[in-house]
């Protein structure tokens, strides 16, 4: 199996210019054994996935019992809800739209994860990227919308928007922030999962989710609900949070504890996953990652930067394999 | 700071919600009566505004992605730029400005007198200009070109020599009247099929629309208000527009600046400087500047065979030489550009400092070389002479939510270096590439976060040229025996040491933005 995974994503090399990073990350991790147990469960169930204590430096216990409480069997098509998690959100809804408070890191690094869905979509529908809306004719969902920070710019690059949420209280705020500009009033905000989406059999030309799967239950089951809502010959893009000693360095003791940034215990670091991790689960989901690039933050210019190094945060741009549903 | 105020002011007022904030940022904290007043009339303004809302009759004004306020040089140029690129020219775009030179196609005859009010153009210029295709017209005008430029003082003791060949370039400048670049500006305006409505009427209040109110009804404690997405424009002649971003391009007594809030900071340098058009009996190819006790005299070449004179004064010497009679005149030129005040810089002192300063010296440049010379006799003045005084002046922000500032409006310097205009259209072409960019990634044209972008970047280089503006000012005139033994070595300094004197054409020619750093 190891040596398989290996093979993927020396064949994922050729197909990326980023490729030398997932390796390299990969053969530094010495992860695979891990990245077996921890996401190569086919079961669909949550409760069935190996329990945390086969690897010391998995999930805490409480995670687990959150996970139990939150009860598969009482929502059994919202298998992603994580209620911590999604408490976490809903107490700092208000603030969405303020670039100072808590999601001034979200509004800081959204010029440079646009510009990278931007190129990797324009590339990919072969749309003018000298256009001024270059998405239109796409539907595109922002699944974990929050409060629109993404969905807004799509809509104003053309873009048939549909963002939705978990958070009633956050879908809220996007709608009123959205009916201040004509031009984004038109993003449909719901209330709902991408699960719910994919029971109602809706499909888009690209299915979008950044900085969310750190906060679902089952990353690996989200990430096929992201595939089944994606169309044929569609594009997937998921940016999270690397599980790496710099994230933990940067991500959780720089940003909420010492900038206080982001409230203590937004993150939970042993859920990030590694890029070599989401390539995988995405892969099992049938959706072939074929760009991944990091983001850096520069703290002189208070800006982010694309880069190679995945270390922290890093966005991945994939398509759905044509031989899939 | 503020947002918390308003807040405080909405939950203790219900009945009271203020609905709409004029435009201003918490460094007006300290409101002086007359921007109360203003806050007050601008409130009125928008309940009749959300009276026209009830009415339904929103859809009569027009909505706009950007109001330009002023259609001087600077607010022309950046719809030009505007114009020129892919991402924005789908924009909307209005232009307040009264000036009747908005509305009719000026035809500037070839055979017209020189207009004193010129602007020395520097390659970047140039290339911006040729970007938008208004190059072409300022061509088909009158312009003169310059590969040369000398500057010496009176003491006698030193002088420099700038040859473009140093930089390896062909030319070090352009001088054009303004009335060409502004003509040529709006011709290219004209021609293109860009979205542009002009009013030709005055800026007299502007209002942020936000709509706290509703928000607030809906969902108490959310923080939206900081992004109403349009600001209403009202005009002196009773129209009404809206728009996303208003650039305020309106000169240096920018009033969209006073209704924005924004701060300034500048001084007067109780000098005045006298312009004019005059005439030669050859063509003047170079540009001439000699530091007097007084201040600086500038004689820049036009074309043809006239020159402008840019001469620095006390006020009360300018008001004579105003209007002293033309040949006295002429002679006071001709006096303050050769003998005048003190010997021509003699050759010898060049080789005795050139020594001195031997540790210092790189290789040398070919225009280390040359010989001083006299420039050109004035035979003749041929237009009025205007008196303006020198000052400086530099708003501290460039930009407040949804408002940002360009040329005079955000920083004036004094023509001593025919720089004013160039600077205007550095922010002109900044400010339209970050918009650009926003587009490019769907943002908000009027968010400040990208209007930040355009601050960071012209910030530092408008500075720069105004402090060396400033010392070149104080330099030149304070007449300390020590001082100009100093400024002859400065001269010599740059007169040999290349490196330095690439730098200072360079940035002279505005090409480099750090001169001191890089
Ligand atoms: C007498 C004089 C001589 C100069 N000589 C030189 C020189 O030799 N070399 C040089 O480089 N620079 C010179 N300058 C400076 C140079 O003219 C400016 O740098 C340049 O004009 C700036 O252009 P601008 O478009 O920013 O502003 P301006 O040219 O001042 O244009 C502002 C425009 O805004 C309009 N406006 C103002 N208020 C409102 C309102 N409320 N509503 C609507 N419209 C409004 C005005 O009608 C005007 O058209 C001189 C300036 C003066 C005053
Ligand atoms: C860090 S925010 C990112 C918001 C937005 N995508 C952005 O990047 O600007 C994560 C969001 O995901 C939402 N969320 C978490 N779990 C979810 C789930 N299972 N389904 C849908 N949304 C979820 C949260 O409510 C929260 O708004």
């Amino acid at each position: 199996m190891a040596s398989k995974s290996l093979k993927l994503c020396r064949a994922l090399c050729n197909n990326t210019q980023h490729g030398r990073n997932i390796f390299l990350a990969l053969s530094a991790s010495r992860a695979s054994q891990r990245i077996q147990r921890r996401l190569f469960s086919n079961d669909p169930q949550p409760d069935l996935v190996d329990p945390p204590s086969t690897s010391p430096s998995e999930k805490p216990q409480s995670h687990d019992t959150r996970r139990n409480e939150g009860g598969a069997g009482r929502r059994p098509f919202s298998s992603s809800l994580n209620d911590v998690e999604l408490a976490k959100f809903s107490a700092i809804a208000e603030t969405w739209w303020d670039p100072v408070g808590p999601f001034k890191p979200l509004h800081a690094m959204n010029p440079t994860r646009v510009s990278f869905i931007r190129s990797a979509l324009c590339r990919h529908f072969r749309k003018d990227p000298s256009s001024a809306k270059p998405f239109e004719g796409l539907r595109i969902v922002d699944v974990g919308c929050g409060g629109g920070i993404l969905s807004e710019p799509l809509a104003r690059m053309g873009a048939t928007v549909v963002g939705i949420d978990a958070v009633e209280k956050n879908t809220k705020i996007a709608r009123l922030h959205a009916e201040l500009d004509p031009v984004t009033s038109s993003i449909e905000y719901c209330c709902t999962t991408a699960e719910k989406l994919v029971e109602e059999q809706r499909k888009f030309d690209a299915v979008i989710a950044l900085e969310v799967i750190e906060h679902v239950a089952d990353p690996a089951e989200f990430c096929k609900s992201l595939a089944a809502l994606t169309d044929t010959n569609g594009a997937t893009v998921i940016s999270t949070i690397n599980r790496s000693m710099r994230s933990y360095a940067t991500a959780i003791v720089a940003a909420e504890y010492l900038l206080h940034w982001l409230p203590r215990g937004t993150h939970q670091w042993s859920s990030f996953l590694t890029p070599e991790e989401l390539v995988l689960i995405l892969q099992r989901a049938s959706i072939s990652v074929q760009e991944i690039a990091g983001f850096v933050y520069n703290p002189l210019t208070g800006r982010w930067a694309l880069s190679d190094d995945l270390s922290v945060n890093f966005i991945a741009f994939g398509t759905k394999n044509m031989n899939s549903q | 700071m503020y947002r918390t105020t308003v807040r405080k002011i909405a939950s203790n007022y219900n009945t009271l919600r203020v609905p709409k904030r004029t435009l201003s940022n918490d460094a007006s904290a300290g409101i002086s009566s007359t921007n109360s007043a203003k806050f007050n009339s601008a409130l009125l303004a928008c309940s009749t505004f959300q009276e026209d809302e009830k009415l339904g009759m929103r859809n009569m004004i027009g909505q706009y992605d950007i109001a330009i306020v002023g259609g001087g040089m600077v607010g022309i140029a950046f719809a030009c730029a505007l114009s020129s690129m892919p991402l924005t020219k789908q924009l909307k775009v209005a232009i307040i400005d009264s000036n009747p030179a908005l509305g009719r196609r000026d035809c500037i005859e070839k055979t017209d007198l020189p207009d004193p009010r010129v602007s020395t153009v520097t390659p970047a210029t140039i290339s911006f200009f040729k970007d938008v295709g208004a190059w072409d017209y300022v061509q088909q005008n009158r312009h003169a070109f310059f590969d040369k430029m000398q500057v010496w003082d009176y003491t006698g003791l030193g002088y420099t020599r700038y040859n473009a060949r140093d930089v390896g370039k062909e030319i070090l400048g352009c001088v054009v009247e303004n009335k060409v670049l502004h003509a040529s500006l709006l011709s290219c305006l004209q021609k293109s099929d860009f979205h542009k409505t002009i009013y030709p009427s005055r800026l007299t209040s502007m209002a942020l629309q936000s709509h706290s109110k509703e928000v607030e009804s809906k969902l108490p404690g959310a923080k939206l208000c900081d992004h109403g997405s349009f600001v209403k424009l009202d005009l002196s002649n009773g129209d009404s527009l809206f728009a996303k971003l208003v650039v305020g391009a309106d000169g240096a007594k920018s009033y969209v600046r006073e209704l924005a809030g924004l701060k300034t900071t500048g001084w007067n340098y109780s000098q005045n400087a006298i312009i004019c058009t005059v005439e030669h009996n050859v063509e003047n190819q170079c540009a001439w500047q000699r530091f007097l006790p007084t201040g600086p005299i500038a004689l820049l070449p036009i074309g043809d065979r006239f020159s402008n004179i840019v001469w620095t004064m006390s006020p009360k010497e300018s008001s004579e030489r105003k209007t002293m009679n033309e040949d006295d005149f002429v002679k006071a030129v001709n006096h303050a550009l050769d003998y005048g005040y003190g010997p021509h810089p003699q050759s010898s002192s060049v080789s005795n400092y050139g020594d001195r300063l031997s540790w210092l010296i790189a290789d040398m440049t070919s225009s280390s070389k040359e010989c001083f010379e006299v420039p050109p006799k004035v035979v003749k003045i041929a237009s009025e002479r205007m008196v303006f005084p020198l000052s400086l002046l530099h708003s501290n922000d460039y930009a407040s939510n949804r408002v940002v500032l360009i040329g005079d409006a955000a920083h004036t310097v004094h023509p001593l270096a025919g720089q004013g205009v160039n600077l205007g259209f550095g922010d002109a072409t900044v400010l339209s590439k970050v918009i650009s960019d926003g587009i490019s990634i769907g943002s908000d044209i009027g968010e400040i976060s990208l209007l930040r972008k355009f601050e960071a970047e012209r910030k530092p280089a408008n500075i720069m040229m105004m402090a060396l503006l400033d010392g070149f000012q104080k330099a030149y005139t304070v007449d300390f025996g020590p001082l100009n033994v100093l400024r002859a070595a400065a001269f010599h300094a740059a007169q040999f040491i290349t490196p330095l004197k690439k730098n200072i054409i360079s940035y002279a020619t505005g090409e480099q933005k750090w001169p001191l750093f890089s």
